[in-house]
């Protein structure tokens, strides 16, 4: 069978999913949560790629190298306030983030 | 002149009232209202003091109705003087001018009517403030502005010891005013207004002593009483008004010959229109005038001071319903199934009242249920369409009853407020000047030849006997019987207040003495006109000038006209009748107090239910309280529990406040604090969002 | 025959890792399968003929972002042996997010229909392969006509770069430091002194 754009974007929405579903399923730690968004990207990535080697569009692939810059300029700052916030609270439990409860 | 005389008191009214409003600066009326207190002052044993606080409906007369509940004054001030005179002197003023009106419009001048100005004009309703002043009107103010002339400057005498006097005075000249209004009514509106107004007077009056609990529910039962009536008054009057078109008096007279057969369609029955009218109309002088029925609170109302007595209860405000019905004469003659109404009803009041008369021990309920059977006399004549001797008779009341209740004023005044006959007696040599004008009182009430009573009373009588209806028979019996009462029970008042030995504490019996002249000179003038009222004007009213004298103030339509047959067509005893029995009645108190004084004692004791019942009022308190009060209280009890507390408060304010709380409390809990939730929340959204559009996108 | 084998085989284990990053007990075993995912990813983008990313994807991805993560794993002490059951309390409603998502992604992929004016829209269109190689292709593109993306992308890794520093920079007490202005600025008063020092008398 010929694979097709259809499948690449297939695969692409369930890794998405995938990425939500680790945000809330989680109860573990933060970095998950953090992982997840990569995930995401990547899903996201995958999905411009595809779109531009199927249409035969080169600005896909130029955006989605910009958008692994910003991809990892955000996990560079999602870690780094991470490691501040572990320093002052002493653990990164997701249920112990709760200080903003209303 | 007409307009001085009706505005006067109004004016007196705003002066003594301002007085009494501002004139006392930051302490308000001088002495503190503590009605336990002074022992000190009357230091004679008011053992009975601890009864102050009396039941509901003040019966179970014990005799404890003490006047005494006022505090002591100091002497009476630049205020009190103002007050008094400008009351006393503009009412006084206007009786003198009362006076030359009568007689210039019962002379043949002809009546008038004098427009104010304009009240209300709306659509077809057309109200002005006009005095009509024909002869009907000067009879009346001619009574009001005397009595009231009288009491008040009687007041300045009895109230010397009371703090309150320029409140006092106004109130009394308000009422003076309220009831001048009334009089000159040109329409049913301004007839209402002086109606409620004299209620409200009624109302302030009765509770002037306003600390007293018995007092301020007297004053209160007064009232509401008088709104039942007033409340079928008002009826009367928009039926006028929707067969009528006007609530004019002129007009709706006009009209009344012709709505003879109209009638009232009201729920699916037809009703004649103007019997239907006229019996609401009546009802609101049921109320007013205390006839049977609505008749419980004129005994209360001896709260008041013993002045509001003789000026309201005896003399003028009672009295208005008898006015109205006659001034109503020309509608009322159309309708003789009201008329039948008015004298079935008259005549049971009188005859109820002198039953309940003569067990009751305070002096002034003695006079007060006097009172009530002379009303029903007054109606039963108005009844059989006797209108001329109906008003002659409130002429002539108005002056023996005004006295025999100042006379017993002075009579507890000397006694220093003591008011149970049974602690009474002895004391004509003490008190030589009030015994005589009572004996005067008693006369003219028993209906003694000479006396004024005698020519109005044996004419009403006759007017009823006269009359040949079933009703009048009626009427006539029970007329008798209560003229036997009611001489029996004036008499027995006579006796046991001061003949005997005196049977309370001997320190009053050596204190009692005369009362002073301002008190003595307006007893005075009423006997004058108790003596004389009857024979110089009985001509006029019922007799053979009668014609002239009323002119159209009064219809009588001929086929009614019972004056007419009483004059001719009578038997011979018919006359003489209430004479006779007055003396039995006489005869029977003096036997009963001065010769065998043991003997109304066994008497009750013999007829034990009968007495209890009499004693009792016929039980018509206990009547109205179980089926109205309570039945109110526990209407009134329910729907503010269920209907205002649990649904109205529960749903509304209540409701919401707790709706709200419950949705806050649900709602914080979205702000848990985990990010983890708002991430999700955040999802959700995209979810939905996307869901939404692809749907409806 | 080959490349379907070779999408599969990429795409399952590419799901697959994908799961196991989000529940795995241990967090380095996360981070470590979300390496083994980027390595399917760019195993994808290979096939697809996008080399130069797939092998960025590998360099900056698992290289830097990965390593960042497994930092910062190691340096938190992250006690795993704690492991919370709460985990099933959001299945349900979590689960039925999940699918209608997964739903929705399906509908729109199943009536996306390309616009039939795309062929003559095309932003800039991909040079035959034969002629320029991918790398080579995108640096003509990027280069030149998205010159001001590229600079952009830079100072935002710059800013975040700054960014990362000034939140977690400390200063720690205690720790000697060496200041070389001060060396320098040393004066030969300040710190020698001559004394006269009686021969065998000590200072």
């Amino acid at each position: 069978m010929d694979i097709g754009l259809g499948h690449y974007l297939t695969v692409s929405a369930i890794l998405f999913t995938l990425g939500v579903f680790g945000i809330f399923l989680n109860r573990k730690n933060v970095i998950i949560i953090l992982m997840s968004i990569e995930m995401m990207l990547l899903a996201v990535n995958l999905n411009l790629i595809s779109f531009s080697v199927f249409l035969n569009d080169l600005v896909g692939q130029i955006f989605s190298m910009v958008i692994l810059t910003v991809a990892a300029a955000e996990a560079a700052i999602g870690l780094a306030i991470l490691v501040v916030y572990f320093r002052n609270r002493g653990s990164i439990r997701v249920e112990d983030i709760n200080l903003m409860k209303g | 002149m007409e307009v001085l005389v009706v505005f006067l008191p109004l004016l007196a009214f705003l002066v003594a009232g301002s007085i009494a409003l501002f004139a006392y600066g930051h302490n308000g009326a001088p002495a503190g209202h503590d009605p336990h207190a002074h022992h000190g002052d009357h230091g004679h044993g008011h053992d009975a003091h601890a009864h102050a606080a009396h039941d509901d409906h003040g019966h179970g007369d014990h005799g404890d109705h003490h006047d005494d509940h006022h505090p002591s004054a100091p002497p009476p001030d630049w205020r009190d003087r103002t007050a008094q005179f400008v009351t006393a002197g503009s009412v006084l003023l206007a009786a003198v001018l009362s006076w030359i009106l009568f007689f210039k419009v019962t002379g043949g001048n002809a009546p008038r009517t004098i427009e104010l100005f304009t009240w209300i004009k709306s659509g077809a309703l057309d109200v002005s403030w006009a005095l009509r002043v024909d002869q009907l009107t000067a009879v009346m103010l001619v009574v009001v502005n005397t009595v009231s002339a009288m009491v008040h400057v009687y007041s300045i005498g009895y109230m010397a010891e009371d703090p309150d006097k320029p409140r006092f005075m106004a109130y009394l000249s308000f009422f003076t005013f309220c009831m001048l209004m009334l009089v000159t009514a040109d329409n049913f509106v301004q007839m209402f207004f002086g109606w409620e107004g004299v209620g409200v007077a009624s109302y302030l009056l009765i509770n002037f002593w306003y600390y007293k609990a018995s007092a301020n529910n007297a004053s209160i039962k007064a009232f509401l009483v008088n709104r039942v009536g007033d409340f079928g008054f008002a009826l009367g009057i928009f039926a006028i008004f929707m067969l009528t078109g006007s609530v004019q008096f002129d007009t709706v007279f006009a009209k009344a010959p012709e709505l003879v057969n109209a009638k009232i369609h009201f729920l699916s029955w037809d009703f004649h229109a103007l019997t239907v009218a006229c019996l609401l109309l009546f009802m609101g002088a049921m109320g007013k005038s205390a006839q049977l029925g609505l008749h419980t609170w004129l005994p209360d109302a001896m709260e008041g001071p013993t002045p509001v007595s003789a000026l309201i209860h005896a003399a003028t405000m009672v009295t208005a319903g008898v006015f109205m019905v006659c001034r109503l004469s020309p509608v009322f003659e159309y309708a003789p199934a009201a008329l039948e109404v008015v004298t079935v009803v008259g005549a049971l009041t009188a005859f109820v009242a002198a039953t309940i008369g003569f067990t009751q021990f305070d002096i002034k309920r003695v006079i007060a249920y006097s009172t009530m059977s002379q009303l029903g006399y007054m109606f039963f004549a108005a009844g059989v369409s006797a209108y001329g001797a109906a008003m002659f008779h409130l002429f002539t009341h108005a002056f023996f009853k005004a006295l025999l209740f100042l006379g017993a004023g002075s009579v507890i005044h000397a006694l220093h407020h003591e008011q149970d006959m049974r602690n009474m007696g002895g004391v004509w040599k003490k008190i030589p000047f009030t015994y005589s004008v009572m004996w005067i009182g008693n006369l003219a009430l028993a209906g003694f030849p000479i006396f004024a009573g005698y020519y109005s009373k044996d004419m009403i009588l006759e007017a009823a006997y006269a009359a040949h209806s079933p009703v009048g028979m009626f009427a006539f019996w029970l007329g008798i019987s209560a003229a036997l009462m009611t001489a029996f029970y004036s008499w027995r008042l006579l006796f046991l207040s001061f003949h005997g030995t005196f049977r309370g504490p001997k320190s009053v019996y050596d204190h009692a003495h005369e009362s002073p002249m301002v008190m003595l000179v307006p007893l005075a003038v009423l006997a004058l006109g108790a003596v004389f009222a009857g024979i110089i004007f009985h001509g006029g009213f019922i007799g053979d000038h009668r014609g002239d004298f009323w002119g159209k103030a009064i219809l009588v339509l001929h086929e009614h006209d019972s004056i007419e047959a009483a004059h001719h067509h009578l038997p011979g005893w018919v006359p003489v009748a209430p004479l006779i029995v007055g003396i039995i009645g006489v005869a029977l108190a003096f036997l009963a107090y001065i010769l065998m004084p043991g003997l109304p004692a066994k008497a009750a004791a013999m007829f034990r239910g009968v007495h209890q019942f009499l004693f009792h009022k016929w039980y018509f308190d206990e009547l109205y309280d179980a089926l109205f009060v309570r039945t109110a209280k526990a209407l009134g009890y329910g729907l503010w529990k269920s209907g205002d507390g649990a649904l109205i408060d529960g749903v509304g304010p209540d409701g919401i406040a707790a709706a709200t709380r419950d949705v806050a409390v649900k709602a914080s809990r979205l702000q848990s604090g985990y990010v983890y939730h708002y991430a999700f929340a955040m999802v959700i959204g995209i979810v939905m969002l996307i869901a939404w559009l692809s749907m409806f996108g | 025959m080959l490349q379907t084998l070779a999408f599969y085989v990429f795409s399952a284990l590419l799901v697959g890792s994908g799961v196991m990053v989000i529940s795995a007990r241990n967090p380095v075993h996360s981070v470590l399968y979300l390496i083994f995912a980027f390595f399917q990813a760019a195993g994808l983008c290979v096939l697809m003929g996008a080399e130069f990313l797939a092998m960025i994807l590998v360099i900056v991805y698992v290289g830097a972002v990965a390593v960042l993560f497994l930092f910062v794993v190691m340096m938190l002490d992250i006690n795993f042996a704690e492991l919370r059951r709460g985990f099933l309390q959001y299945l349900p409603i979590g689960g039925l997010v999940g699918l209608i998502l997964l739903a929705e992604l399906a509908v729109v992929l199943g009536s996306w229909v390309v616009a039939p004016a795309a062929n003559t829209a095309l932003g800039a269109p991909t040079p035959a392969v034969a002629a320029v190689t991918n790398t080579k292709a995108l640096g003509q593109l990027m280069y030149t006509h998205y010159v001001y993306l590229f600079q952009a992308a830079g100072i935002v890794l710059l800013i975040a770069m700054i960014g990362a520093i000034v939140l977690t920079l400390r200063q720690r007490e205690g720790v000697r430091k060496q200041n070389v202005s001060v060396q320098l600025a040393r004066r030969r008063e300040d710190v020698v002194v001559v004394r006269k020092v009686p021969t065998g008398g000590g200072v």
